[in-house]
C-alpha cells in the first residue's frame, strides 16, 4: 500500500507551540539576550558573550547567597518531610474529626506569603510578640535583627509552619490510598508498627513524596517574600538568599546584564538539583539485578 | 494441628442489631477438620469474607465462638492465630526482594538463624516456582507471581495450621487461574495444612475443595461434597445456585390426592407427602435439575405434555425450553439426541424430583 505524503497535522501542533513561546521560550530569551551583553539605554548595548557568567559565579557575595541557599533549602526539607509524614500519620482517619483535622492543617497555606512574613515578624518582636516575649521573659537574648542564629532559627521556625502542612496533607492522601488488605497481611505476618510503616507505608507514599520534595525544593530555593518581610535579609546578609540578591542587582542596581546571567544560573541550579533528586528516587526503586 | 470450631457464631456490624437482616454472620455452628480442602462458596455479599475474617482474627464475632482445638479463640489478635491469610489483590512488600518478602514473617517471629531461613524460603521458593526470581524486587512480578509470594509468606511459616483463600485468583489471567489452583491442591497434598477457600465460582469451588460450605445471607445453608450440592440441593438456592443454570423449581399444589401441578398429579413417596401435609405449609416447591429431565415424544402414566419453545446448541450438549403449564423447565439433552418438534412430553425420574418446603429439602427416612 502506497502511503500518502500528509504532514498538515502537525499544524495542530501551532496553538501549543504558541502557548509555550510566550509562556516560556519568549520571556527565557529576552533574559538570554540582556545576560550576553552591556547595556547603557536603549541604544547602546555591547556584546559581552560569556563575560557576566563569569563575573557571577566568581562574586565572592552570590558564593555566599548560593550556599546560604543550599543549607537553608535542606534544612527545611530536613525538618519538614519527616514532620510532615508524622503529622499524616497521626491525623485521625475518619469521622469528624478527620475533617477538623484536615482544615486546622491546612490553614497556614491559604495564608499568602507577605502576611506570613508579617505574621512572624511581630511574633518576633521582644515587646509584643508571643515568640520574642516569652523567649526574652525566659531569660534568652532573643533578637532577630541583631542575631543571626537568631533570624536564621526564625525563618526555618516560619517556614516550616508555613509548608509542613503540605507534605502532611500529600502524605496524608497517599495514606489513605493504602488497601486495608495490607494491613491486615501485615498483621497476619506479625510485623512490628515500625515494619508496617516502613515497609507498607513508606514505599506506598514514595511517589507523594517525590511530588513534596521537588515542590519544597523549588519553593523553598525560590523563597522571598517571607525573610524580606521578617528580616530584610539580614542581620548584614547573614538572611539574604538568591531571589533577594537577584531583586537587589536586576531591580535595585539595574544591572541587566549581571541579572540575566545569573537568572540563568539560578534556573539551572532548579533544573539540575530537581533532576537529581528525581532520578535518584526513581533509581532506588529499580530491581538491582535489572540494573546489572 | 487445628481444628476450627464456630460455635453458635453471629456477627452484626452494626452495634444494635433490630433483625434478622442487620447480621452478616446469622447463627450458626460449624467444623473444619484439620487437613480438609474447604471452599466457602456463596454470592457476592452473603458473608464470606465476614466469616474468614473472623477466623483469622480480623473481625471479631459480635455473639459466639471461635474455637481452634476446642480453645477459644475470640479475643487472640491473628498475629497471635497461627493462621495465615491471601487476599483477594496480592498484597507484596514493594520495596523487598522475593526472598525478603518470603523470609519476613520468619524475621517477625524471631529465633530463626539466617540459614534456617534460607532453607525454608528455598523450599517454599521450589514449590511456588518462584527459584528463579528470589533476587527480584516483588513489586516487579506479574500478577500471578505476586499472589504467589502471598501464599508463600503463609506457607513459609511452621506454625501455619491454616490457610485462609479470600478469593485468591480474582487478578489473575485464566489460564494462569488454572495452574494456580493445581499448585494449591499440590500444597495441600504436601503440608498437612488446612484450607479454606473463599469464592463466587462454583467451578474454582468444585475443583479445589473436597467439601463446600455453601453461604446464603449468612447462614451455611449447605455443607457437602460438591456432588451431594449437586445430586442433593439441602436448599433451593443451592438448587439455584449450584449447576449451570440451575435448577427447574415449580410450585404444586397440596390436594387430597397428591401433590398437583397443571391438572396432574405429581408422584412424590408416601412418606414425603406425610411430611409435606404435616409441615402445615404452603410454601411447596418441586426441584429437578435441567439433567435429570427426560424429553421425548411418547404419552404415559407419569409423563407430562409440554411445548417446545427454544433450543440453545451449547457445543457439547443441547438447552431445550419447554413450556410445563406456567412455567418453563429447562432440559439438558445430549448433542446426538433429536429434539421434538414442538408437541413434546417431559418425565421427572423419581430420584432426582426433590420436593421443598418452606425452601429446605424434604426426603424419605433412609431405612
Amino acid at each position: 500500500m502506497n502511503k500518502i505524503e500528509n504532514n498538515k497535522a502537525w499544524f495542530f501542533v501551532i496553538p501549543v507551540f504558541v502557548v509555550v513561546a510566550f509562556s516560556a521560550v519568549i520571556p527565557l530569551m529576552t533574559v538570554v539576550n540582556y545576560s550576553v551583553q552591556d547595556i547603557f539605554g536603549s541604544d547602546s548595548a555591547f556584546w559581552t558573550g560569556t563575560e557576566w557568567y563569569k563575573e557571577t559565579l566568581r562574586d565572592p557575595g552570590l558564593q555566599a547567597a548560593l550556599l546560604r541557599q543550599f543549607a537553608f533549602s535542606f534544612t527545611v526539607l530536613a525538618i519538614e518531610v519527616p514532620l510532615g509524614i508524622g503529622i499524616a500519620l497521626l491525623m485521625p482517619r475518619k469521622g469528624w474529626a478527620a475533617s477538623a483535622a484536615l482544615v486546622l492543617v491546612a490553614m497556614p497555606l491559604l495564608i499568602p506569603l507577605n502576611v506570613v512574613g508579617t505574621i512572624w515578624q511581630i511574633m518576633a518582636r521582644t515587646d509584643i510578640g508571643l515568640l520574642g516575649w516569652t523567649l526574652s521573659g525566659l531569660g534568652v537574648d532573643y533578637s532577630i535583627n541583631g542575631d543571626a542564629v537568631d533570624a536564621w532559627a526564625t525563618i526555618i521556625l516560619m517556614d516550616v509552619w508555613h509548608w509542613t502542612p503540605l507534605i502532611a496533607l500529600l502524605s496524608y492522601s497517599g495514606l489513605r490510598a493504602i488497601p486495608e488488605a495490607y494491613y491486615q497481611a501485615a498483621r497476619i505476618d506479625r510485623a512490628s508498627r515500625w515494619a508496617v510503616f516502613r515497609y507498607i507505608q513508606l514505599p506506598k507514599l514514595t511517589n507523594v513524596l517525590v511530588i513534596g520534595v521537588l515542590l519544597r525544593f523549588m519553593d523553598s530555593f525560590m523563597i522571598y517574600a517571607e525573610p524580606f518581610v521578617l528580616t530584610g535579609g539580614g542581620p548584614g546578609s547573614s538572611t539574604t538568599f538568591l531571589s533577594q540578591t537577584l531583586t537587589t542587582i536586576a531591580v535595585s542596581q539595574r544591572d541587566l546584564g549581571p541579572g540575566g546571567a545569573f537568572s540563568i544560573i539560578y534556573f539551572l541550579i532548579i533544573l539540575a538539583v530537581s533532576w537529581l533528586f528525581y532520578t535518584f528516587i526513581m533509581n532506588a526503586q529499580k530491581d538491582k539485578s535489572a540494573q546489572q | 494441628m487445628a481444628e476450627i470450631t464456630l460455635k453458635t457464631l453471629a456477627h452484626s456490624y452494626s452495634k444494635k442489631p433490630s433483625g434478622p437482616e442487620d447480621y452478616a454472620i446469622r447463627k450458626m455452628e460449624h467444623v473444619w477438620h484439620q487437613g480438609g480442602a474447604y471452599a466457602l462458596l456463596g454470592p457476592s455479599g452473603c458473608g464470606k469474607s465476614t466469616l474468614l475474617n473472623i477466623i483469622s482474627g480480623l473481625v471479631t464475632p459480635s455473639e459466639g465462638d471461635v474455637l481452634f482445638d476446642g480453645k477459644r479463640m475470640n479475643e487472640l489478635p491473628p498475629e497471635k492465630r497461627n493462621i495465615a491469610q491471601v487476599f483477594q489483590f496480592p498484597v507484596i512488600y514493594d520495596t523487598m526482594t522475593v526472598y525478603d518478602n518470603l523470609a519476613f514473617p520468619l524475621r517477625n517471629q524471631g529465633g530463626f538463624s539466617e540459614e534456617k531461613i534460607r532453607e525454608k524460603v528455598q523450599e517454599v521458593a521450589d514449590v511456588l516456582e518462584l527459584s528463579g526470581e528470589l533476587q527480584r524486587k516483588a513489586k516487579n512480578l506479574s500478577a500471578d507471581q505476586k499472589q504467589k509470594v502471598s501464599m508463600g509468606r503463609g506457607l513459609v511459616r511452621e506454625d501455619v495450621t491454616a490457610i485462609l483463600f479470600d478469593e485468591p485468583l480474582t487478578v489473575i489471567d485464566p489460564q494462569l487461574k488454572w495452574r494456580l489452583r493445581r499448585k494449591l491442591k499440590q500444597i495441600h497434598q504436601r503440608f498437612d495444612i488446612t484450607m479454606v477457600y473463599v469464592t463466587h465460582d462454583q467451578l474454582e469451588a468444585s475443583t479445589f475443595a473436597d467439601k463446600i460450605a455453601l453461604m446464603y445471607e449468612g447462614q451455611i445453608v449447605q455443607f457437602g461434597t460438591p456432588q451431594e450440592l449437586f445430586e442433593r440441593p439441602a436448599h433451593t438456592f443451592v438448587g439455584y445456585f449450584i449447576g449451570s443454570p440451575g435448577m427447574n423449581f415449580f410450585e404444586p399444589r397440596l390436594t387430597d390426592e397428591g401433590l398437583m401441578f397443571n391438572g396432574k398429579v405429581i408422584p412424590v413417596s408416601k412418606q414425603v407427602l406425610e411430611k409435606v401435609r404435616s409441615s402445615g405449609s404452603d410454601n411447596i416447591k418441586l426441584g429437578i435439575r435441567p439433567e435429570f429431565v427426560t424429553l421425548g415424544t411418547d404419552t404415559g402414566e407419569q409423563l407430562y405434555e409440554v411445548l417446545v419453545t427454544g433450543v440453545e446448541d451449547l457445543g457439547t450438549y443441547r438447552m431445550v425450553d419447554v413450556e410445563f403449564g406456567s412455567v418453563t423447565v429447562k432440559v439438558r439433552i445430549p448433542e446426538d439426541k433429536p429434539v421434538p418438534a414442538e408437541a413434546a412430553s417431559i418425565g421427572f425420574p423419581e430420584p432426582w424430583l426433590k420436593v421443598y418446603v418452606d425452601e429446605r429439602l424434604v426426603e424419605a427416612d433412609h431405612e
